[in-house]
């Protein structure tokens, strides 16, 4: 197998990770960035949207499209009102302290996650793509007279696949124009610059902190939607998406949306990358150094502001 | 009588209790508490890092982990007594404890955090890259044969409860005894506030990093020490879980008291194996009491009578 | 008699992203003096204290004590050679109790055992009025009281230089007075440096007095040649 035309297929396979990636880990960013608090129960999130997806699309039993479509639109609505209930009773009553969360989170996590090993059971479910055609990978080569496209024998995306990383953008441009140019955007901003001036403003801080904590969450959610079809739902699956999306929102700098999404398409690049070519446990522990590391001696990241 | 002979006849009635426990129980409950007797090592090293100075690791298992993979690995590869294995698995958690410490303590607060996790990840997953040495998730058993000190049979159940009781007894009097030292003292203000303690020419660095030297080297004579007595080392006692734990422990039975992690430690643990014969999700006892501690009783069990009934409890 | 200088500066500055906060400040303090710096808001007093204390860095210059330089000098180190601090705000360890509030400063210049620590406390408990009270939670003593524990805790170090960053904030007149009756005591033993904008405290505790304004040393003099001096009327006053 030549080097390139697989480099190629690993880096469609990055790009993929890489988008799912951008999701997650913008939900991440946001919460963090807006509430100060880091959610550790996060990936949980993540993996109960993927959980909601299966049920959804195993009661519409007609077109696998219908089902999904289904499941695109209340998953990431049910997990994000989840989200809000779980702001409510937990996260405000410990006024969103920085260490009390990040161990109230934990307790989330085991609660989310075991509550899904005994309602959804321990094996991973496979949800059905809404579409889902082979298309070969092309590759170049120089032969007499000039270029030429090869097609290399099993090197293939699919459609769907194709789609999930046009979604991802879709849905990070309209993330974007929301947070820049509408009011309710301009109230998330303004709360994370100085939340104490917000509420002197008659903004208020509480329900902007539950609206965000769910959108955190309903982005997580989305971005499992979204890759369920090509891996499949089980309830262990919240723990690699947590790490990765801890990485990349350290590395592309706390807060800093940003920075997040560029720093996930090189780690989500590199994790498929080194996947593909060494092995998957290596590609985290270098990730998981990475961001020790980076945390260490660089603590905002690429694109934050140094002051963590 | 002074505070500090009050402290040490407290301390003593302690060990006298678990002593009498052994000739009282079961075989069944005496085993589970020569296990939880050795986590208990594990979770008073963690309060004295979390309790007591203030910083939340969300990595012990980490230290915990060198301490049982530098005996097992030891005795497995390398053919070492047990007596020796127990100090190589003590050096390894006092190696990487500095060198983690040194690292990690540029941060503080919720990176400290992030940072001590990561590096426990790393741990577990280089355990898991490793396997041909550790044998991974799976692990490996040490021979009851070669699990022996000057002669005694440490996995016959009476032997095994007093070594961990020993084991205990002299992790408990220590940190007994250093929490009424300056040094105690210090990490106590340092905890309660930094600059205060930093004006008053205290060396905040220093102390942390002594802080998380001890409290990484007790957690790895726990885990050597239950490698020793329960004849096994696995991945799984570095995962993420296994750094929760202590915390759970501590938190639960009163972050910053000397008998607090005991107690946590007990009550967790029967907490926890009750429920996972009733249902494999039994961690969400777990998740349920992080929550409830954390929302209504951040002291703890212990806490809680010290700020009630016993202001001078250590 | 020519009195050492216990502590100078030469040519201290900081600057903050093009802000010079502190520009090319000289300063000496001879041992044994009571030293008020004084100025306008925003002239520079805490960042240049900031600077002698070592809990900012500076930008270029350097810090002198006792002779040695200890420009690079950590905090903790400057403070274990023998300076005190109380803070602007004032800061104690509220849920500790009076007697391990002192306790904690003593130990670290006091050697042996808890007896000889205890009677460092005691004394320096009598000192501020506040033997009473040595089993109090610091935290529920009134802010004057708190304010008084602080200084305790300085005067528990015995220490060669005692910076105090306005002490008098606050405290009540009765308060006011004892503070100064205190600080004319210390001065027999310790060398002082104060931050004060009470004028009236200033000019009658202080020996000597250094105004800053915008960053730079405006004046310099005993308090009769200050309250005279136009220049540092008009930096106050805003007349030109």
């Amino acid at each position: 197998m030549e080097f390139g035309p697989y480099l190629f297929f690993a880096s469609l396979e990055g790009a993929i990770t890489a988008a799912v990636l951008a999701l997650t880990a913008v939900g991440l960013s946001i919460v963090f960035g807006i509430m100060r608090v880091v959610n550790v129960a996060h990936g949980e999130f993540y993996m109960l949207g993927a959980v909601i997806a299966w049920w959804i699309t195993s009661m519409i039993s007609a077109h696998p499209a219908l089902g999904f479509v289904a499941a695109l639109i209340i998953a990431p609505i049910t997990v994000g009102l989840l989200a809000i209930v779980c702001d409510y009773l937990v996260l405000r009553r410990i006024n969103y302290d920085p260490e009390r969360t990040i161990v109230a989170t934990i307790g989330l996590l085991y609660v989310l996650q075991q509550t899904t090993l005994m309602t959804f059971g321990p094996e991973p479910r496979p949800v059905e793509a809404p579409f889902n055609k082979r298309i070969a990978l092309p590759w170049f080569e120089f032969k007499e007279g000039g270029f030429a496209l090869t097609w290399p024998w099993g090197l293939s995306t699919t459609t769907y696949k194709l789609a999930v990383i046009a979604a991802a953008v879709f849905i990070l441009l309209l993330l974007w124009l929301v947070m820049s140019r509408t009011r309710v955007g301009l109230i998330m901003r303004a709360t994370q610059l100085d939340s104490e001036m917000a509420q002197a403003h008659g903004i208020p801080v509480n329900k902007v902190y539950a609206l965000v904590f769910g959108l955190g969450a309903g982005l997580a959610a989305l971005g499992a939607v979204l890759v369920v079809p090509i891996q499949q739902a089980h309830y262990l699956m919240g723990g690699d998406p947590l790490l990765l999306s801890f990485i990349v929102v350290i590395i592309g700098g706390l807060g800093s949306v940003a920075g997040t999404i560029v720093a996930a398409v090189l780690i989500g690049m590199s994790d498929g990358i080194i996947s593909v070519f060494f092995t998957p446990t290596l590609a985290k522990i270098i990730a998981t150094l990475l961001v020790a590391f980076v945390l260490v001696f660089r603590p905002q990241g690429l694109f934050g502001k140094p002051e963590l | 009588m002074s505070s500090a002979l009050r402290n040490f006849i407290l301390h003593i009635l302690v060990l006298a209790v678990l002593v009498v426990l052994f000739f009282t129980v079961s075989e069944y409950h005496s085993g589970n508490l020569a296990r939880i007797m050795v986590l208990a090592v594990y979770a008073m090293g963690y309060n004295l890092l979390f309790g007591y100075k203030g910083l939340l690791s969300l990595g012990h298992a980490l230290f915990f982990a060198s301490g049982m993979y530098g005996l097992g690995l030891a005795m497995e590869h390398l053919g070492t007594s047990a007596a020796l294995a127990m100090l190589i698995g003590l050096v390894s958690a006092f190696v990487v404890s500095a060198v983690i410490g040194f690292l990690a303590l540029r941060t503080s607060g919720v990176a400290f955090m992030i940072v001590t996790l990561m590096f426990a990840q790393a741990g577990y997953l280089t355990i898991l890259l490793a396997g041909k040495y550790t044998r991974g998730d799976e692990g490996f058993g040490i021979p009851q044969a070669d699990r022996a000190i000057a002669g005694i049979d440490l996995s016959q159940s009476d032997n095994r409860y007093f070594a961990a009781l020993i084991l205990f007894a002299v992790c408990f009097l220590f940190i007994g005894w250093l929490v009424q030292t300056r040094f105690g003292k210090t990490l106590v203000a340092i905890r309660e506030n930094p600059e205060r303690a930093r004006m008053l020419g205290y060396d905040i660095q220093k102390h942390k990093l002594i802080a998380v030297i001890i409290s990484g080297t007790l957690a790895g004579a726990a885990g050597a020490g239950y490698a020793l007595l329960f004849g096994y080392a696995g991945a799984t006692f570095a995962t993420v879980q296994y750094s929760i734990y202590p915390l759970l422990w501590v938190l639960l039975g009163g972050a910053g008291t000397t008998i607090g992690p005991l107690i946590g430690t007990i009550f967790m643990t029967y907490l926890i194996d009750i429920s996972s014969e009733y249902t494999s999700a039994y961690m969400l006892i777990a998740g349920l009491a992080l929550i409830l501690l954390t929302l209504f009783a951040p002291h703890g069990l212990a806490g809680v009578v010290r700020k009630k009934l016993l202001p001078w409890l250590p | 008699m020519a009195a050492i200088n216990l502590l100078s500066t030469r040519g201290l500055s900081k600057n903050y992203a093009g802000l010079q906060a502190v520009h090319n400040v000289d300063f000496d303090l001879p041992e044994g003096q009571v030293r008020a710096l004084i100025g306008p808001n925003g002239a520079g007093k805490t960042t240049f204290v900031g600077m002698l204390s070592g809990r900012i860095a500076s930008s270029s210059g350097s810090v002198l004590f006792n002779n040695k330089d200890i420009t690079q000098l950590p905090a903790h180190k400057r403070m274990s050679m023998g300076m005190a601090y109380t803070f602007q705000i004032t800061s104690v360890f509220s849920k500790l109790n009076v007697h391990e509030n002192v306790a904690l400063a003593a130990r670290r210049v006091v050697d042996g055992n808890n007896a000889a620590v205890n009677r460092r406390v005691s004394e320096v408990l009598e000192k501020v009025h506040l033997s009473d009270r040595h089993d109090q939670i610091a935290g529920d003593l009134s802010y004057g009281h708190q304010r008084l524990l602080e200084i305790g805790m300085g005067l528990a170090q015995t220490p060669r230089l005692f910076i105090l960053d306005e002490p008098t904030q606050g405290l009540a007149e009765s308060e006011i007075d004892d503070f100064i009756d205190l600080i004319a005591e210390l001065s027999a033993q310790t060398t002082i440096l104060l931050i004060e904008h009470n004028m009236d405290v200033v000019m009658r505790t202080a020996h000597y007095i250094t105004v800053l304004n915008f960053g730079e040393v405006l004046d310099e003099g005993t308090p009769e040649e200050i309250r005279a001096s136009e220049s540092v009327q008009s930096a106050y006053l805003g007349k030109r």
